[in-house]
């Protein structure tokens, strides 16, 4: 009995290494364990044996059981797992192929400074305030200290719709609006579409700027400055020097122009800044007096600065647009390069 | 403004600078050197060439010549001039020499080119003999010049010396960009005055002496000036025995190297001081005037004047004249009038030297359409001090040059106080414009070389502005006199270290609005930017009528051309063009967005600000676009903005829109947009004959509606009952219709219904009729339905469909 016992198992654990699939394992676990297997036979006979053996060859036969599902057991997980691999290796795809999704869309450039812009200023308080695009003379130039006869009127050239109402020509007409409607401390960014009656490769009759404006007890040239270095850093990166000229405009006194140190050669000279080193980004200056007290504003009392910059000018030096007209072609491979 | 580095020269002493610290001096003090022009920077290697003999060549029109170009040797050259002789001295360029190439008209200059040893006609030739234009000299700079042939130069000239300094080609020239608040450097004596006090050097003034005669000027002349406005400062002198003639080569120079030719010494001396002292002035040949008397009076109604480049100008009274006893003169401060211009007779003349009111001068120039260097100046801004300067320095002039004898105490007609200005304002205040702390003694230094004159007692000072700066009005403008001159490198960084904490940030309407903006980019839209100004014939393309609320638009008076003249009412027909233009590039897809304004006129004409209102333009083309993706995009929108409200869509009554595959967006009975397929018809006559999609969301009417507060509401925890409905309608039945009616037809338990399949025509159905199939969704919150709740509801639904000619398939 001992010997034939020993037969089965012998049998058995070989037929289960043999079993090259589950299916075969699983014939395997029938041939042996099933309802005629031969451990089940096996246990049939125990009617045979005497009753005081009994015991005895009951846990022989079910020693026998439990170390051939063992080895089953064993041998299923393997077979499993080789299993799963051929799986793998059938549903393998080519994971370079492209991706399922509706392709993004972008912003427009000026869209994207005009934000970069923003965010550089609102962590310091300010706001954002957009006035007309029609706007009365009064606005435009009047109340910026640039009366009728005013010389710095041909500066800009107007397009105009009657003698008193006309296409703005600088965002900081809405200062003027600001002033008129706050009061001091005013923090502002006033972007939008300015017009002037200019077309070429550098100037498009429509453009954009952003002005920035600050009324406060004891604004100075410094904070102008300061300011304007963060900014500056911000957007052309923060080895970016800024540097103050005189110039003139007649809404602040004194009036400075800011340039940048040229992002190309960083003020070695090059083509982009014509060898000078600096690039031109924007005006800026201490709000004229006349003009704080034309919005009722006492100029005893507060100071302020204001900064005006075209937004396509920032737009051209930090994505290198060689022509202003590409930004109101809208050929979509422009428009999709700025995602 | 042209500033001439030589002329520049004669009142501060300059020659210790570099051009190039120059030009960085003037930059740092806000004068701009726009450009550095050197005269005769491409010429290089021409000397002084007497031609020792000269044999034609025969058979040929050519000369072969010896030069002699003394210390650099004598040369063979052949050359082809009419006018080469024996004798004669001439540019000679040597072999390397640069020169200017000309064309075959000898005059057209077409780049620079290098002399090279060479063989004409089989004879060696080692150089080239110049004509004025091959060396970019012209009459104004020496005699001659424009001769279409050699430049025969003085005869005195050693051989072999540098051509350059002899013909005027050595000058530079800084053209210098002035900004309008410093119209008194609009001339060279102005500039000199920054140079001098840029460079700490002593100003030397032109000489304003001269010698007068007994004669009193007021025994031959008299002025009257009638507008004391218009002309604050009226100065004439009386210069008799005049001699007209060329004037000096000097003065010839100087006037070229501003672009001006020479006319004659009188003439040259009023354009002279023009330039120097930044006075226009007038020369009347006072023969001409009847009666001696000069009156400066506003013309009368269509009185006229005719100029001394003889047209004539029907004038009004806006325009300020100078009148002899009869009739108009001088169309003052732009041009003098022909029956009183000084010729090569003249004998007598007046000078006037006065002060125009500069937005007249402005006015009346553009007015009539007549300008000269004299109004360009006078509408800058002159100065009441300047017309009596340049009055004294055209006599110094005349005196200088002997061509004319001076009548004594000149007329000046002045209303103007000469006092100077004096601020009184406090050091404190000046450094608190600037937020640095100047020191007193470089605050004294700075305004004591640009001419103020100071009085400081601790912290008070009190200043005399110098009669030529008009733009000085207070403290800010005596700040940015320091800084300019100190150094904007003292100015440090300080990050609004005094002013008050503010709050900032984006309101509620702009954050809604960068959503929508993002929201088009998640769905594949490029941002566009289109001109806010259109074609009239715009309007007609797009099949709009003329009583139509489009039409109702504002027109520019002075627009850039028909193309750009109209401020834009409608968003498509922008849009409509970039998609065609993208399509003829071969861009054949693609979803295009633009946030822009309308312009909507209250009433026409205009006579207050326009509406501007805020829309969205949409634009969408390619094979995958129809309808319903521009549909889907705008209820796309609607949930990313967190709209509560629900929109439906009704048929568009746009003449432009395709009119059975486009659809107006309603809230309630507001229209807040329209979308679907452009017109073909409209779309052809842009050019293209694919299918394109373009819609506009007024923006505006919608984003006063976005305030949607978010609260969570619970959502049933009892299992929902699901049913497929397949439908049967007439074609004509719309899905809106169908699933309105499920909805009133239910009870309160259904809480979706969702369109999954439309199946048209086919054996399986009558002619005329649709299948729709519906998945319909049913739970209740607080408990769980039963199936026969459910069934109950279900036919009462089907019933109700069946009275409306639905039934189930």
């Amino acid at each position: 009995m001992q010997e034939k016992i020993s037969n089965i198992k012998a049998l058995a654990i070989n037929d289960i290494n043999l079993a090259k699939d589950l299916k075969e394992l699983f014939d395997v676990k029938v041939k042996y364990l099933g309802k005629n297997g031969s451990v089940t036979e096996l246990m049939k006979g125990m009617k045979d044996i005497p009753k005081e053996d009994r015991p005895q060859f009951g846990k022989i036969v079910n020693d026998l059981r439990v170390e051939i599902e063992n080895e089953f057991n064993a041998r299923e997980v393997v077979l499993k797992e080789e299993e799963r691999l051929k799986t793998f290796e059938k549903e393998a795809i080519d994971i370079t192929l492209p991706g399922k999704s509706n392709e993004i869309g972008s912003l427009h450039p000026i869209t994207l400074v005009k934000n970069e812009l923003i965010n550089a200023f609102l962590g310091l308080g300010f706001e954002i305030f957009e006035g007309p695009e029609i706007e009365e003379d009064y606005y435009n130039f009047k109340m910026l200290n640039i009366p009728e006869d005013h010389p710095a009127r041909d500066m800009q050239d107007t397009f105009y719709f009657n003698p008193n109402i006309l296409l703005r020509t600088q965002t900081s007409a809405g200062q003027v609006r600001v002033m008129l409607d706050k009061k001091p401390p005013i923090k502002v960014l006033s972007p939008g579409k300015v017009y002037r009656s200019d077309d070429d490769a550098s100037h498009s009759p429509m453009f954009h700027q952003m002005e920035g404006l600050v009324v406060d007890k004891g604004i100075t040239l410094c904070d102008l400055k300061g300011t304007l270095d963060e900014f500056v850093k911000i957007i052309f990166g923060k080895d970016t020097k800024t540097r103050l000229r005189p110039s003139y405009f007649p809404f602040t006194e004194p009036s400075v122009e800011v340039d940048v140190s040229c992002s190309e050669c960083h003020g070695k000279g090059c083509k982009l800044c014509k060898g000078t080193g600096w690039i031109e980004i924007l005006g800026a200056g201490i709000v004229n007096k006349k003009v704080l007290e034309g919005c009722g504003i006492d100029p005893e009392v507060y100071s302020g600065y204001a900064f005006g910059m075209g937004i396509e000018r920032i737009a051209i030096l930090k994505y290198k647009i060689p022509d202003i007209r590409l930004f109101f072609e809208n050929d979509v491979r422009f428009l999709k390069q700025f995602k | 403004m042209r500033l001439p580095l030589e002329w520049l020269n004669d009142y501060v002493d300059i020659s210790d600078i570099s051009v190039e610290e120059l030009q960085a001096k003037l930059f740092s003090c806000g004068f701009e050197v726009e450009e550095v022009i050197e005269v005769g920077k491409d010429i290089s290697n021409v000397v002084v060439g007497e031609v020792v003999s000269c044999e034609d060549i025969e058979g040929t029109h050519l000369h072969l010549c010896k030069v002699n170009c003394g210390k650099h040797g004598e040369f063979q050259i052949c050359c082809g001039a009419d006018n080469v002789k024996t004798g004669v001295k001439v540019p000679c360029a040597l072999v390397g020499a640069t020169v200017l190439a000309t064309g075959s008209d000898h005059k057209t200059v077409e780049g620079v080119m290098t002399i090279k040893a060479g063989k004409l006609r089989g004879y060696d030739s080692f150089g080239m003999l110049c004509s004025g234009t091959e060396i970019g000299v012209t009459e104004e700079m020496y005699k001659g010049a424009e001769y279409d042939g050699l430049l025969i130069l003085d005869n005195d000239l050693e051989n072999g010396l540098d051509i350059k300094p002899i013909v005027g080609l050595d000058s530079v020239i800084f053209d210098i960009g002035v900004t309008a608040n410093r119209p008194d450097c609009q001339s060279i004596l102005g500039l000199a005055r920054e140079v001098a006090a840029v460079l700490n050097k002593p100003l030397k003034m032109p000489n304003l002496t001269y010698k007068t005669e007994d004669i009193e000027t007021s025994s031959k002349l008299s002025v009257e000036v009638l507008d004391t406005e218009l002309c604050p400062r009226y100065v004439a002198s009386y210069v008799y025995d005049i001699k007209i003639g060329p004037s000096p080569k000097w003065m010839q120079k100087r006037l070229s190297l501003m672009g001006l030719n020479s006319i004659n010494n009188i003439v040259d001396i009023t354009n002279f001081v023009l330039m120097e002292i930044g006075q226009p002035m007038h020369s009347f040949d006072y023969d001409l005037l009847k009666g001696g008397k000069l009156v400066i009076r506003r013309a009368g109604d269509k009185e006229k004047i005719t100029t001394l480049d003889d047209k004539e100008f029907e004038l009004d009274n806006n325009c300020l004249v100078i009148c002899d006893e009869d009739a108009p003169q001088c169309l003052a401060g732009i041009m003098g009038g022909k029956s009183s211009s000084i010729d090569e007779n003249t004998k007598t003349v007046v000078f006037e030297s006065a002060m125009f009111k500069r937005d007249n001068i402005r006015k009346t120039s553009r007015a009539l359409g007549k300008r000269s260097d004299s109004s360009s100046r006078f509408e800058k801004g002159t100065d009441a001090y300047l017309a009596k300067l340049g009055a004294e320095r055209a006599l110094a002039l005349i005196s200088e040059l002997g061509v004319g004898k001076i009548a004594s105490n000149y007329l000046d007609v002045n209303s103007v106080d000469l006092a100077p200005q004096v601020l009184e304002t406090k050091i404190s205040k000046i450094n608190g414009v600037l937020g640095i702390e100047v020191p007193t003694d470089v605050i004294t230094d700075i305004l004591t070389r640009l001419g103020f004159g100071l009085d400081i007692c601790g912290d008070d000072i009190k200043i005399t502005v110098p009669l030529y700066r008009d733009d000085i009005e207070g403290y800010p403008d005596i700040a940015e006199e320091i800084i300019r001159m100190y150094g904007y490198d003292n100015i440090v960084d300080t990050l609004l270290d005094k002013a008050s904490i503010t709050v900032g940030g984006l309101t509620k309407e702009q954050r809604d609005m960068d959503i929508a903006k993002n929201y088009f980019v998640s769905q594949g839209f490029s941002e566009a930017i289109t001109y806010s100004f259109v074609s009239e014939k715009e309007y007609e393309i797009f099949n709009l009528d003329k009583d139509s609320d489009e039409y109702r638009f504002v027109k520019l008076l002075n627009p850039l051309g028909e193309d750009l003249s109209v401020m834009r009412t409608s968003l498509v027909p922008s849009i409509a063009r970039i998609i065609v233009n993208n399509l003829n590039k071969k861009n054949l897809s693609g979803r295009i967005f633009e946030f822009a304004k309308k312009y909507k006129p209250k009433a026409l004409p205009l006579e207050e600000l326009p509406n501007e209102e805020m829309c969205i333009a949409l634009g969408m083309f390619g094979d995958n676009e129809d309808f319903f993706t521009m549909k889907g995009v705008v209820n796309g929108l609607l949930q990313a903005i967190h709209a509560t409200f629900k929109v439906d869509f009704r048929k568009c009554d746009k003449p432009f829109m395709h009119p059975t595959r486009s659809a107006n967006v309603y809230f309630g009975n507001k229209e807040i947009g329209f979308i679907g397929e452009l017109h073909p018809v409209v779309a052809e006559k842009l050019g293209t004959d694919k299918r394109i999609y373009v819609g506009e969301i007024y923006y505006h009417l919608i984003s006063a509606m976005l305030n949607k507060k978010l609260i969570f509401k619970p959502y049933g925890k009892y299992p929902t009952v699901e049913r497929d409905l397949a439908l049967v309608a007439k074609k004509e039945v719309t899905h809106g219709e169908i699933e309105r009616s499920i909805k009133k037809l239910s009870d309160k338990s259904l809480i979706s219904v969702e369109l999954f399949d439309i199946y048209e025509g086919g054996k399986l159905l009558e002619e005329g009729k649709k299948s729709m199939a519906y998945h319909l969704v049913f739970s209740l919150l607080d408990r769980s339905l039963t199936q026969e709740e459910v069934e109950t509801n279900i036919s009462k639904i089907l019933d109700g469909l069946k009275k409306q000619g639905i039934e189930l398939r």
